[in-house]
């Protein structure tokens, strides 16, 4: 499918209609309670970012990215990748984490100031986060060349936003996977905004997908709040790179509905008729649509959903805000392996200073 | 055997690589062409394409995709063909390789090793004669490491490759050709953060790295005749580097000189001094003296024995230590 829609001829990929209509030709076969299942996910991981936007207003957490506006193309791309996969994300990807089953402890942990959040647990091959944007795609490039070169039939997925395509970090990493065919699926949450900048002001580029072309590999543009189009693109970009058949770049086009962190104040930069037209196709609103008609959604199913989700969430704030503060030796010991001496020493000067002062 | 540095540094290569199937060799120009200073010469046609690896011409994503082949398991050796070209990685080298370990509280790591050229003294182009390890030197999670002579350089690279965390490995352009030593063929370690007294002497330490030890070594036969033994400390190691044996050494001669051909203002130079004073500066008989580079752009190849520290200037600053 991919190959059909050439984003240099103006084609966007999609599956469901903004009334929530399956095109047949594309729909993926999912089983009613997968579909269940993403909109469970869909739904938690919404509940999820909005109690964080809750706790950050009650001083309980810090600056932080919502992800409010993205579940769809979160959860569709990650709902495709396989636990032996990789996947490298950027700053705004809860619902990521949620489907690749990272306990909610560990994201609060860590948008709480609190390393231990990124102490990812060894089962999960989630890589950690990476703040200066684009800078994360290198990584994600010579992962895969490893898995390549050690012929792993498995993919590494490489997410960012529309900004990070600005990025010479960006050019060097898909030019490195097109060189070397790479098994990676680069896949760009274009929300129309980094920060206050529009993407016009990024590219002038009619779309990021077409990027792919200049480094000899797929690219295409993908509705962004279809959760069900994000799934099935993403899906055969992973086959395609497990396979040996080399990196795709995936353009989920969507938009940030939430600010860009806590600390933005979008309603400087873009205006509230804007914000109102991208309401009417918020990507939960139209899945719901969709297995409404399936008969896989009613009011009941929504209240189950929310009541676990509600408990799974509190049960995670909890345990976030019992997680004891670092202590000073945590600060120091994942410096090298071996502390050398001198640090031992600034260590040693930091616990006699503590001590002072608790006197 | 009787070998160069180039030799010593491609044997250690090509021997670690016999014993470790996980170290890869990367960079611009390292597998058909050898190296543009042929350091990786004859690699390719040993280990193959799959493990001597020519990139395209990106800094960044050089030391990045090495960042992505060491979390996944590999050892690679990633070459930046000068270190006046090394600046474009700079943000994978402070935000990621050095970080790495401690973001994900110990899961991953980064153990690369980052071989580049560098300094003065061979008459090069702009930008090919950089000396800009203090700005490495900073950065915590980056061990930094110089060799002077062909067995350090064989050992240390060895100690290097094998290292679980980030190693900048400044290769001194002008010694690469410059001398020849017996260099075991065996593999060895000459371990990171411990350095070496080259010369011991008496009434003053001079704390030295790279190409400047044989010009300190020049220097210092050099005041002989003025009836003067400095004591030579060759620091191998710059980050971290071994304050015992610079503190030992000082506290028994009472003098400290550092040279290195780094711009003065914030080189490594400060550091060394720094801790002198703190450690022992009622030990020290006279004030801390620093022969470097200026604080200017290093010039072309007419100007640069105004820039680089020489033999006679070196022996100079010990004679005006001495006298104080």
């Amino acid at each position: 499918m991919i190959g059909q829609f050439d984003p240099l001829k103006g084609k966007r990929f999609q599956v469901l209609a903004e009334d929530g209509q399956a095109n047949p030709e594309w729909e993926p076969k999912l089983s009613g309670s997968d579909l269940q299942k993403i909109y469970g996910l869909m739904a938690t991981t919404r509940a999820a970012d909005l109690k964080a936007l809750k706790l950050q207003r009650q001083g309980r957490m810090g600056t932080f990215a919502p992800s409010l506006g993205h579940e769809a193309c979160q959860i569709g791309s990650a709902f495709a990748v396989q636990t032996k996969d990789w996947v490298f994300p950027y700053f705004r990807d809860l619902g990521t984490y949620v489907t690749l089953g990272l306990p909610l402890k560990y994201y609060y942990l860590y948008w709480m100031g609190n390393e231990e959040g990124m102490h990812i647990p060894a089962d999960l091959n989630i890589f950690t986060i990476s703040i200066p944007v684009g800078s994360q795609l290198p990584h994600a490039v010579g992962f895969a060349l490893a898995m390549k070169l050690r012929k792993e039939a498995a993919a590494v997925v490489a997410y960012f936003g529309d900004g990070a395509t600005s990025e010479g970090d960006f050019g060097e990493a898909l030019n490195l996977a097109g060189v070397f065919q790479t098994p990676n699926v680069f896949i760009c949450f274009n929300n129309q905004y980094a920060i206050s900048t529009p993407v016009r002001r990024q590219t002038a580029a009619k779309t990021i997908a077409q990027k792919a072309t200049a480094f000899g590999f797929e690219g295409i543009q993908v509705d962004g709040n279809d959760v069900l189009a994000m799934y099935a693109a993403t899906k055969e970009a992973l086959v395609k790179a497990r396979s040996g058949g080399g990196p795709t770049l995936i353009e989920a086009f969507t938009y940030r509905m939430g600010n860009h962190t806590t600390s933005d104040d979008a309603s400087r930069y873009r205006t509230e008729d804007e914000i109102n037209e991208w309401a009417q196709r918020d990507p939960i609103d139209r899945f719901k649509l969709y297995l409404k008609a399936k008969s896989l959604w009613d009011e009941s199913f929504e209240s189950r959903i929310q009541k676990k989700a509600d408990e799974w969430i509190n049960k995670a704030v909890a345990e976030a805000e019992e997680t004891p503060p670092p202590n000073p030796d945590d600060l120091f010991i994942h410096t090298y392996k071996e502390m050398p001496p001198d640090l031992e020493e600034q260590l040693s000067e930091l616990r006699e200073s503590l001590k002072e002062e608790r006197r | 055997m009787m070998i160069n540095m180039v030799q010593a540094l491609n044997q250690a290569m090509r021997q670690e690589m016999e014993k470790d199937l996980r170290v890869v060799v990367l960079g611009e120009d390292v597998a058909a062409d050898g190296g543009v200073f042929r350091l990786t010469e004859g690699l390719l046609e040993t280990f193959g394409p799959e493990r001597v690896i020519d990139t395209p011409l990106a800094e960044s994503a050089i030391i990045g995709a090495s960042i992505g082949l060491a979390v996944a398991g590999l050892r690679p050796i990633a070459e930046i063909q000068f270190m006046g070209f090394i600046y474009p990685a700079m943000n994978q080298l402070i935000s990621h390789a050095a970080r790495l370990r401690n973001r994900s509280r110990g899961r991953f790591s980064v153990p690369v090793v980052i071989r580049t050229p560098y300094g003065a003294g061979v008459r090069a182009l702009e930008h090919h004669s950089e000396s800009t390890e203090a700005l490495f030197c900073q950065i915590p999670g980056l061990k930094v490491a110089v060799p002077s002579t062909p067995y350090d350089a064989k050992g240390l690279l060895l100690a290097s490759i094998r290292d679980d965390d980030p190693v900048i490995f400044l290769e001194p352009t002008k010694l690469y050709r410059a001398g020849r030593q017996e260099v075991p063929d065996e593999l060895y370690e000459v371990p990171l953060g411990k350095a070496k007294i080259v010369r011991e002497g008496e009434g003053v330490t001079i704390v030295a790295w790279g190409a400047m030890i044989p010009v300190a070594q020049v220097a210092a036969e050099m005041v002989e005749k003025d009836g003067l033994f400095p004591e030579l400390i060759d620091l191998r190691t710059l980050a971290p580097f071994d304050r015992a044996t610079v503190l030992e050494s000082i506290q028994r001669t009472g003098r400290l000189v550092v040279v290195h051909e780094a711009p003065k203002t914030c080189g490594l130079g400060a550091e060394i001094a720094a801790f002198a004073a703190e450690k022992a500066i009622f030990q020290l008989e006279a004030p801390i003296l620093r022969i470097t580079g200026q604080d200017i752009t290093v010039p072309l190849a007419k100007g640069e024995d105004y820039y680089y520290p020489r033999p006679e200037r070196v022996a100079a600053g010990i004679k005006k230590i001495m006298e104080s």
